[in-house]
């Protein structure tokens, strides 16, 4: 029973990993570039989740709204700002101004309020057991749980249903073809930035919920750990981020389980280093070539 | 000419892209001294018979010998030093290095110094350096590139840089010469000229040629032989007149261009 | 240019360099050094080994590894493990992290070195991150409270140890070995068409960076009293990654000057972390958007002396 129960652990840890992953996978999809800032857009939206339910005073699930719509511009204006610019430019040239960004974020953050941690007030949601089938089950894992599948449903709904959507995978596919259509691919690519960054703003604020402690180098980890979750998925595929995102959780909660718990932040590591070499287009992905 | 062996036997070669088959089935054989034209219509698979060839992709049927020897499975290096070397369609010179070199570079695997001597400065390592400086001005000389040695490869005209990779190919001293396109981009004056380089290289170093070109007429006027390949199978083979006269070819290039 | 004239150029450099050892190690002896110069000079040295080294697998093979405090991490705790569990010499301990450290860049670099770009990076930064998880979890070296170190880092070893370092780069990169390097980060699939063993070269390249980063790490850890997994973090593989990328991907002098110069900077902020960081990161991004060839591009330091057409890489040594 202790198994299913780190089962559990390892799918809602799995689902704030998936949810930052679908981001990463969406932005290297369109833009072909590691947006190492994003899981400092995690960090920023568990932040103004924060300060939305202390200081507003407000419940759950408006200060998850306003986390997510808050997210959403500011990757919007990351994008603007500092890769707009690198669009032509060369792939490290924009990988280092990705690190930059992240950096940025992280010390302007704790240049404005300071690196001391906060915590997340434990009475935003109820946190009753609940028992199934002899398993006691924290409600709060099931709500992190359910509300990361809603928000996945939200994104397959917008993806393939919609016109952004559309226009989305269709600049992924090939941008200067896209634009011949009549499609603003930098529009699109802002709508991408958008999304994958409300989606790491809800991350955030699901995550200071279920872990209390937030502070301004946060998102590092999970961040790359969310990269991972894209690489196993297969980058660029959206399905791909999510199966990711699950499956790395629960290989996480089954280390813990194992009694490995202090090696459990290395495991990520060997598991993207393993499937680099083994399987480098990822779980979900195509063996592309390159054209000589 | 063909009395003798041939120098490059590709039997029943084919490679297949998921489910696509891009070339299936080609037979070609080379002789030694032979300049040779592979035409074919966009996409019918040319570059990447090239790609076979040079080791860039394993062949999922057939076999491609050199001299007898299988290249199965060999990495491009290893072929490479075996005797094919070859241009690309797209120029692909290391353009933050200068003219010299570039040629160079095609020298390392015929380099006798070894790391340990470079790093150490042995004395070895300034005899093969200044050997390679000085076979590599010479070869500049041949093809008139040599009053650009310190130019950087990038910063050179368009013609020079399509001159340059041919020079760089041949410094690796192949016995096969691939050359994809060389005269894509050029005007008719360019194109004469690299015409009359290609046949004195060819005079010079005893050479075999293979050369694609997409532009039919320019083929018809310096090759020998000349395969036609068209959704990556050969469709016909022969002299230039035969070429031009073979339904099959003309159906090929249909609604392509002219055939002149 | 003949044999002769390269050769003079060369001892001259080195003959420039022993000068300066000497004044630095007569200010030294004599006390006009305070402690404080003396540890920011052993931190200049340091960072050049590790700016070089880097720059041999970015600026030179062009292979974006971003895990280079990894190797720093190795060489570190192998040469510690050395002088203080087994009482080795010094030098003995050095050359070990850097053997230690070059085996590692073996390990990771035969498998990941198939990867390229982002990927390669991915790769890089997981294993750095995977040294720093593995040294946090073994007692041997301290796990996480870190492990005792004597303070043998002296200048002689230091200077010794980046002339090296220089000489090694310089003359790898000025060979035939060099030029195919060169060509993989110019254009790998044409190197490879044209006879250069692709895969070996960026093994060597990542090997030799390794070993000299692991010398680096061997002198960094006798620097301290104490080293810390949590040293050897992220954090440090992107001071490392910044000397080469505001340097000039490609360029040894300019990795050289910017670890010179960022040292300095890091060690006046040193009491404001917060801002160094944000300096670092916002001049990277600037860097990135109006001059991402960094300072001096891929020329080096001494071509501006010469006249247009002249050789590019020779002695560097001077400035070092």
């Amino acid at each position: 029973m202790e198994l299913i129960q780190q089962l559990v652990n390892g799918l809602s840890l799995g689902s704030i990993y998936a949810l930052i992953a679908l981001g990463y996978t969406m932005v290297y999809g369109i833009v072909k570039l590691i947006n190492f800032a994003h899981g400092d857009v995690f960090m920023v939206g568990a932040f103004v989740g924060f300060y939305s339910i202390t200081i507003l005073e407000l419940p759950f699930l408006p200060a998850l709204l306003i986390s997510m719509i808050v997210c959403a511009i500011f990757g919007v204006l990351i994008e603007r700002i500092a890769y707009k610019p690198l669009r032509n430019a060369t792939r490290i040239a924009a990988l280092i101004t990705a690190i930059g960004v992240s950096l940025l974020i992280e010390y302007g953050m704790i240049y404005i309020r300071g690196a001391q941690p906060e915590a997340y007030p434990n009475d935003v949601m109820p946190t009753s057991k609940i028992d199934i089938l002899g398993v006691s089950i924290s409600s709060q894992s099931l709500l992190i749980f359910f509300v990361a599948i809603v928000l996945m449903i939200i994104l397959q709904f917008v993806v393939h249903k919609t016109k952004i959507g559309k226009a989305m995978r269709a600049v992924s596919f090939d941008a200067d073809a896209a634009r011949l259509m009549g499609i603003n691919v930098n529009n699109t690519i802002s709508a991408t930035f958008a999304i994958g960054s409300a989606l790491a703003g809800a991350a955030g604020v699901i995550f200071g919920i279920y872990y209390i402690k937030i502070e301004p180098l946060m998102g590092i980890i999970p961040g790359l750990k969310a990269f991972v979750a894209a690489v196993l998925g297969g980058i660029g595929i959206i399905p791909g981020a999510m199966v990711g995102g699950l499956l790395l959780g629960v290989i996480e909660a089954l280390v813990s389980a194992a009694g490995f718990s202090l090696w459990r932040d290395g495991v990520a590591f060997v598991v993207l280093i393993l499937i680099l070499i083994f399987r480098p287009q990822g779980l979900f992905g195509k063996n592309k070539r390159e054209k000589v | 000419m063909t009395t003798n062996k041939p120098l490059l036997k590709v039997d029943a070669v084919g490679i297949q892209f998921g489910g696509l088959k891009a070339v299936s089935n080609v037979n070609v054989e080379l002789y030694p001294g032979e300049l040779i034209g592979l035409i074919g219509p966009n996409g019918a698979g040319k570059t990447t018979f090239f790609n076979l060839l040079t080791g860039v992709y394993v062949p999922t049927e057939g076999s491609i010998s050199l001299e007898g020897q299988n290249l199965r499975k060999l990495p491009p290096y290893k072929i490479n030093q075996k005797g094919i070397s070859r241009t690309f369609q797209n120029i692909r010179l290391f353009g933050d290095l200068s003219v010299i070199d570039n040629v160079k570079v095609a020298y390392h695997s015929l380099a006798k110094h070894s790391m340990i001597s470079s790093i150490l400065r042995f004395p070895t390592h300034f005899k093969g350096e200044q050997e390679m400086d000085e076979r590599a001005l010479e070869f500049l000389k041949i093809f008139n590139l040599d009053h650009y040695q310190h130019e950087l490869a990038k910063n050179l005209p368009y013609g020079q840089q399509r001159r340059l990779e041919i020079a760089r190919a041949l410094a690796a001293n192949p016995k096969l010469l691939l050359l994809d396109e060389p005269a894509a981009g050029m005007n008719p004056q360019e194109t004469h000229e690299l015409m009359n380089l290609i046949a004195f290289i060819r005079e010079k170093f005893n050479l075999t040629v293979l050369l694609i070109e997409h532009d039919m007429s320019l083929v018809m006027g310096v090759c020998e032989r000349i395969y036609v390949l068209d959704h990556g199978q050969l469709i016909a083979e022969g002299k230039p007149e035969e070429i031009r006269n073979n339904p099959k070819v003309i159906e090929a290039y249909l609604g392509e261009e002219v055939v002149s | 240019m003949t044999i002769l004239k390269r050769a003079k150029g060369f001892w001259l450099s080195i003959l420039l360099s022993c000068i300066f050892f000497t004044i630095i190690q007569t200010m030294i002896s004599g006390g006009l050094l305070n402690p404080f110069y003396q540890n920011t000079i052993m931190l200049i040295g340091i960072n050049i080994i590790l700016a070089a080294s880097l720059h041999l697998i970015i600026g030179i093979t062009g292979q974006f590894s971003i895990g280079h405090a990894g190797f720093l991490a190795v060489g570190a705790y192998a040469s510690a493990i050395m002088t203080m569990k087994l009482e080795m010499p010094f030098f003995v301990s050095l050359l070990v992290g850097g053997l230690m450290a070059a085996l590692a860049g073996l390990i990771i670099g035969i498998p990941s070195l198939r990867l390229k770009g982002d990927y390669l990076a991915i790769a890089t930064l997981g294993f750095g991150e995977i040294v720093r998880i593995v040294l946090l979890n073994i007692d041997y070296v301290g796990g996480a409270s870190g492990m005792q170190v004597s303070h043998l880092t002296t200048w002689p070893w230091v200077f010794a140890s980046v002339l090296l370092t220089i000489l090694v780069i310089r003359n790898f990169t000025s060979s035939t070995h060099g030029r195919a390097c060169i060509s993989i980060r110019e254009d790998e699939t044409a190197a490879d068409s044209m006879g250069i063993n692709t895969t070996y070269y960026k093994v060597v390249a990542f090997a030799i960076g390794a070993f000299l980063a692991g010398i680096a790490g061997g002198l960094y850890a006798h620097n301290f009293y104490i080293i810390l997994p949590s040293n050897f973090g992220f954090l440090k593989s992107f001071d490392i990654l910044i000397f080469v990328v505001l340097g000039g991907l490609g360029s040894l002098s300019g990795a050289v000057l910017a670890a010179i110069l960022l040292t300095v900077v890091t060690t006046f902020l040193q009491d404001y972390p917060e801002t160094r960081m944000i300096i670092y990161s916002l001049v990277l991004i600037i860097m990135m958007i109006y001059r991402p060839q960094g300072l001096l591009g891929t020329k080096e330091f001494t071509s501006f002396f010469k006249r247009k057409g002249g050789h590019k890489h020779d002695n560097e040594q001077t400035i070092a």
